[in-house]
């Protein structure tokens, strides 16, 4: 047995009655060294995917078919970078730094969200992107508003806010493009035909295969299951793809009575591994193009940090 | 397509052409921080541009059914972004002419002064983003220095187009607009140890060509990937 210290022991007590309370952990609280680097591991990934995210979009902003729709996109491929920067802040409370973080997105050696290495191809993957992307993202999100750690749980309170408007906004766009010509619904149907089971995979693992789960859930980090959160979100898109005028690409979709849910068909996990493998459609082109971004910008950030060091000003 | 003769229509397409291509940067930018301001310049440029071209007909079909000789935008907007550097200095040229021209009209009683009132805060924002950049490539490192002087130079040419008077708005006093433009942009140029091009201030056969409809190459390629997808589905709405 290893010997603690017993004013370990003291502050680990008052982390956990901390925790059992439903009170928030914050940056200068004593806390376990694995709360902390589950922290850092999620909350790192969770600001990479804003990131990364924003390449499938950003290839439509120069193609968006009406000045409406291409500020609305801009807008939204805007907020995400500001995601991202909340979510490296609340990582940085935590003692690490943003250009060590992008470093491990960089080589690899940290993760970001498997949806975003699906290409889009048409227009209608935006909106696909909007009603289903970021509608599984919600309601993976809204829990975390209430994560024990501090920082984090006010970061979410800031994005689910803007995270939920842009889902009506893909939402509309799908709707727009379902009730338009013959031309424009078949594209909608296709978008969300290759959207849908890329979307569940977004929750994660199924809970007997996930392996941070647990203690996660015990931390109130996370407050519920990778399944009952995919549940929730195949019951909530069920009535919204009926509302479009489109169909959901499981044959298995049926309604069970007895659990009051919808049922669904089996999960491709093969094709979810593989993705996280770095298999999927666009891995090498979505870490490629932003590691290109931050060479090509080295000589940047270079020269603004030579200009304050010159002038005596902070670089951010 | 009804296109009413106004001044709007070439300023209203210089906001949508340097939007666009500020929109390109998109997940590209050197630094977090300059993914949202790029956007935010380029967002700001759009709502001009849709405000601007709905007092000359309708936005959509201006934007995406005109064909590359009708665009009265000026040639520095259209051209590609280049490295950070060619950005910057494209934006201190146009946002620095902008904000001068803006002020003008936001003080006359044009149909565009409510505009321009509205938009030169917005503009006041960019020229400073563009000259606080300026200065931190100009005065940072020997590599950074060379690059926006490198950049300043290349696109030199495309600003004596700026002041050729703009149909509709000839009365504007063109000649003092292009002096004042000249001193911010020296003073600019100085504090970040930088030197005043020297060269022409436009090229040797079109004397303001863009607002005549001449561009250069790349605007085709940018009108092309623009307009396709509205073009491939005539009288859908979007």
């Amino acid at each position: 047995m290893t010997t603690i210290a017993p004013e370990e022991t003291a502050y680990e007590a008052v982390f956990d009655a901390t925790v059992a309370a439903d009170e928030r952990i914050e940056p200068r609280d004593w806390m376990p060294d694995a709360y902390r680097s589950t922290l850092v591991r999620q909350i790192a990934q969770h600001a990479h995917s804003e990131i990364i995210g924003m390449q499938p979009e950003a290839n439509w902003i120069t193609r968006a078919p009406s000045l409406r729709r291409k500020a609305i996109l801009m807008a939204k491929v805007q907020d995400e970078a500001g995601h991202g920067l909340y979510l490296y802040s609340a990582a940085e409370t935590l003692g690490t730094g943003r250009d060590e973080l992008l470093d491990r997105l960089h080589s690899g050696r940290q993760k970001y969200s498997s949806i975003f290495n699906y290409p889009t191809l048409t227009w209608a993957d935006v909106g696909a992107i909007g009603w289903l992307v970021d509608g599984a993202a919600i309601t993976n999100q809204v829990p975390l508003c209430r994560c024990s750690y501090g920082p984090y749980a006010r970061a979410m309170v800031r994005i689910c806010k803007e995270e939920s408007f842009h889902q009506r906004q893909g939402y509309e766009l799908l709707l727009t493009l379902s009730r338009g010509t013959e031309a424009q619904h078949a594209m909608a149907q296709d978008a969300v035909n290759r959207w849908w089971w890329p979307s569940l995979m977004m929750f994660g693992p199924p809970d007997d295969e996930s392996a941070h789960s647990a203690q996660s859930m015990a931390w109130k980090i996370k407050r519920h299951s990778n399944d009952d959160l995919r549940q929730r979100f195949v019951d909530i898109c069920v009535p919204q793809a009926e509302a479009l005028g489109l169909t959901l690409p499981d044959p298995d979709l049926t309604w069970n009575d007895e659990r009051g849910h919808w049922d669904f068909g089996p999960i491709d996990w093969t094709e979810f591994r593989e993705v996280l493998k770095g298999n999927g459609p666009c891995n090498e082109e979505r870490i490629g193009r932003r590691r290109q971004a931050h060479e090509e910008g080295a000589w940047v950030r270079e020269a603004a940090a030579a200009h304050a060091a010159k002038h005596g000003k902070a670089t951010r | 397509m009804n296109v009413t003769a106004t001044p709007a229509l070439p300023l209203g397409d210089d906001a949508l052409i340097l939007s666009h291509r500020l929109g390109e940067w998109a997940g590209r930018a050197p630094v977090l921080e300059e993914e949202v301001a790029l956007a935010n310049i380029a967002l700001d440029l759009l709502g001009q541009a849709r405000v601007l071209l709905s007092l000359a007909g309708d936005e959509d079909e201006l934007a995406f059914l005109r064909e590359e000789r009708q665009f009265r935008n000026l040639q520095l907007v259209e051209q590609p972004n280049g490295d950070f550097a060619h950005t910057i200095a494209r934006q201190l040229y146009f946002s620095t002419y902008q904000e001068l021209l803006f002020e003008h009209l936001a003080a006359g009683e044009s149909e565009l002064a409510p505009l321009a009132a509205k938009a030169v805060k917005e503009v006041a924002y960019h020229r400073d983003h563009a000259h606080q950049w300026t200065l931190r490539l100009g005065d940072g490192t020997d590599e950074s220095h060379a690059r926006m002087q490198h950049a300043l130079d290349a696109l030199w040419r495309f600003t004596g187009e700026l002041f050729e008077p703009v149909e509709g708005l000839e009365a504007a006093p063109w000649p003092t607009l292009h002096d004042t433009w000249t001193t911010r942009i020296t003073s600019t140029l100085e504090q970040a140890t930088l030197t005043v091009p020297e060269g022409p201030q436009r090229g040797g056969w079109a004397a303001g060509a863009g607002r005549q409809g001449l561009h250069t190459e790349p605007f085709g390629r940018l009108l092309a990937e623009m307009q396709h997808l509205h073009r491939s589905h005539p009288g859908a709405t979007w």
